[in-house]
């Protein structure tokens, strides 16, 4: 690869890191929300029990939130690549003498890792709150699992960008697409091995990738309550990711400013 | 030698063509003006001849690359400043240009060397640490044309440079263009509904209008054509006023707009007596005469028979909303 090629990489991932570490309000936002659901929705239920549910709630909890901060936060930054349209600053990217694809991977790469950053001050606040991690290996392990999420999420937001012309459309998508993933992902309450829920749900819950993402990172971290064995999840998402990030660069790709 | 060449160049959005069979060709180190009213069809011109659009039929070389085959030569050698802002306003000044700098694969040592030349180039030296965003629009611009020269650019397009700022700031933008034409050496193409800014800046100047380019020439020459002074006068019946005044010999071109007449002659000032004397004998009553040396208004004048379609510096926000609007999005 080309010295050019390469700066652009690090060019565009600088720029995501910079601009997340100078944007005060965005950090604190992404940082509170997790905290309120550990905090307050993890307080709350801690002494609960929930049908297909085995120990303490905040253990089950934790990874789901983890998942969802790194879920938000990468999204976000693949959507806006719309501001980057809208501000112009895209044209003077793609004027630039490099590859549209590296142009990709230093944006997405940037948006992964201040997503997993995220990712990890949740899962400190979380391990401050008591939750405890199974292994040393599961612990990295855990780590693949977040930042595939990443990855996956800024490639998903990367095709939302391309497709869409403003941000009303952004937000729609998160009400009705986002969410209802985000809550049969067994995120917040356990889904396969609930025996409330209509049987159909539970068959509509395999179908959803964020339910391999959040069951691959409990079983990697708490090694408790998770429905498949980690290193099949892992194989379930790395596919996601691949598929995901293939469509969004394809799609990038065609874009013409 | 020639750094820009089109052949026929165009391009069509969903049926409505932006640009129609232009061919016309850039001489080395040249100030060269596209000039022509909003949509005419500028910009999409040049988004197609830095690789951003490609054209529908047609083809054109910059700085001697293919601009569909050879992508990434062209882009090597252009330098852009966009009509809408393209910086990052989270960013400083300094890092918007090193950002710029790296993308065009210069080293260590250029990137600062030149770095400090583009700076004062556009005298920004006391404001390079501090955000964009607590910039004014003339310090943006600035930064932008500095930018567009970072790396060395053969020829560096600038849309609509001057858009939007006050009468002060763009005789400042005007003179850096100068300047950086002049001990750069580089070839700038401009796009421009301003008829002083092309008047005063470009060397030659094309008018477009409807994608079509009406007419390329030097300024001097392109004023020439309309005659060395314009009449402009209103009075009661122009129409019969123009019949007889088409009879004289001295009068070089005549125009009838909605409340005047405009009349082309040579030594204006002596011709004034001899319209009022013709006026007179037809029995026409003259409300109001003046005699003025021709602008390029006069010129889009005579080649589209409107005046540019009036427009006051708008936000750039406002463009991009209306461009949305008719790409259908």
């Amino acid at each position: 690869m080309q010295h050019g090629e390469l700066q652009a990489i690090y060019v565009m991932w600088l720029r995501q890191m910079k601009r997340f570490i100078r944007s005060r309000s965005r950090i604190i936002g992404t940082i509170v929300q997790p905290l309120f659901f550990l905090f307050i929705l993890g307080g709350g239920f801690r002494g609960a029990t929930l049908p297909g549910m085995t120990g303490d709630y905040i253990q089950f909890i934790a990874p789901g939130i983890v998942a969802m901060a790194i879920l938000f936060s990468s999204m976000y930054t693949g959507v806006s690549v719309l501001w980057d349209k809208k501000f112009g600053f895209l044209q003077e990217i793609l004027v630039a003498p490099v590859s549209r694809f590296s142009i990709i991977i230093g944006r997405t790469l940037g948006g992964a890792t201040t997503a997993v950053l995220q990712g990890t001050i949740v899962l400190i606040i979380a391990l401050l709150l008591g939750v405890t991690v199974s292994s040393i290996s599961g612990f990295i392990l855990a780590y693949i699992f977040m930042i595939l999420i990443g990855l996956t999420s800024v490639g998903f937001g990367l095709i939302m960008a391309t497709k869409m012309e403003d941000f009303e459309g952004f937000q729609i998508i998160i009400t009705l697409i986002i969410m209802p993933l985000f809550f049969i992902s067994s995120a917040l309450f356990p889904i396969a091995s609930n025996t409330a829920l209509p049987d159909i749900v539970i068959k509509l819950s395999y179908a959803n990738p964020l339910f391999y993402m959040v069951d691959g990172l409990r079983g990697s971290l708490t090694n408790m309550n998770n429905v498949l064995h980690p290193l099949i999840n892992l194989g379930v998402v790395l596919v996601i990711c691949i598929i995901m990030l293939g469509f969004g660069s394809y799609l990038f790709n065609k874009t013409e400013a | 030698m020639d750094i820009i060449k089109t052949e026929k160049l165009t391009k069509k959005f969903d049926g409505l063509t932006a640009v129609d069979n232009i061919s016309f060709s850039v001489k080395e180190g040249e100030i060269f003006g596209f000039l022509g009213p909003n949509g005419a069809g500028k910009t999409t011109t040049i988004k197609m001849l830095t690789t951003l659009l490609n054209p529908t039929s047609g083809s054109a070389e910059v700085a001697g690359f293919n601009i569909i085959n050879e992508k990434n030569d062209v882009r090597k050698k252009v330098g852009v400043v966009f009509q809408d802002p393209a910086i990052d306003f989270n960013l400083t000044g300094r890092e918007n240009l090193d950002f710029h700098a790296r993308v065009y694969a210069l080293d260590r040592e250029t990137r600062k060397k030149r770095m400090e030349e583009v700076i004062k180039l556009v005298d920004l030296d006391e404001k390079m640490n501090i955000f964009v965003k607590n910039y004014s629009g003339g310090m943006k611009r600035r930064l932008e044309i500095a930018r567009g020269l970072m790396h060395y650019p053969t020829v560096l397009f600038l849309d609509e440079p001057t858009l939007g700022l006050d009468a002060q700031t763009r005789r400042a933008i005007w003179d850096y263009i100068r300047k950086m034409n002049k001990e750069e050496g580089t070839t700038i193409f401009l796009t421009t509904h301003y008829m002083d800014e092309a008047d005063y800046l470009c060397n030659r100047v094309g008018i477009i209008d409807h994608g079509k380019i009406l007419i390329i020439d030097s300024t001097t020459n392109l004023k020439n054509s309309v005659g060395n002074d314009v009449i402009t006068l209103s009075c009661s019946d122009m129409n019969k006023l123009l019949k007889g005044l088409e009879k004289e010999s001295w009068i070089k071109n005549t125009k009838k707009h909605d409340t005047y007449l405009t009349i082309g002659v040579e030594k204006g000032e002596e011709k004034i007596p001899e319209v009022i004397f013709i006026a007179q004998k037809l029995g026409i009553k003259i409300k109001s005469i003046s005699v003025r040396k021709p602008t390029l208004d006069d010129v889009f004048l005579s080649f589209t028979g409107r005046t540019i379609r009036n427009q006051d510096p708008e936000h750039p926000w406002k463009q991009f909303a209306r461009r949305h609007e008719r790409r259908g999005g």
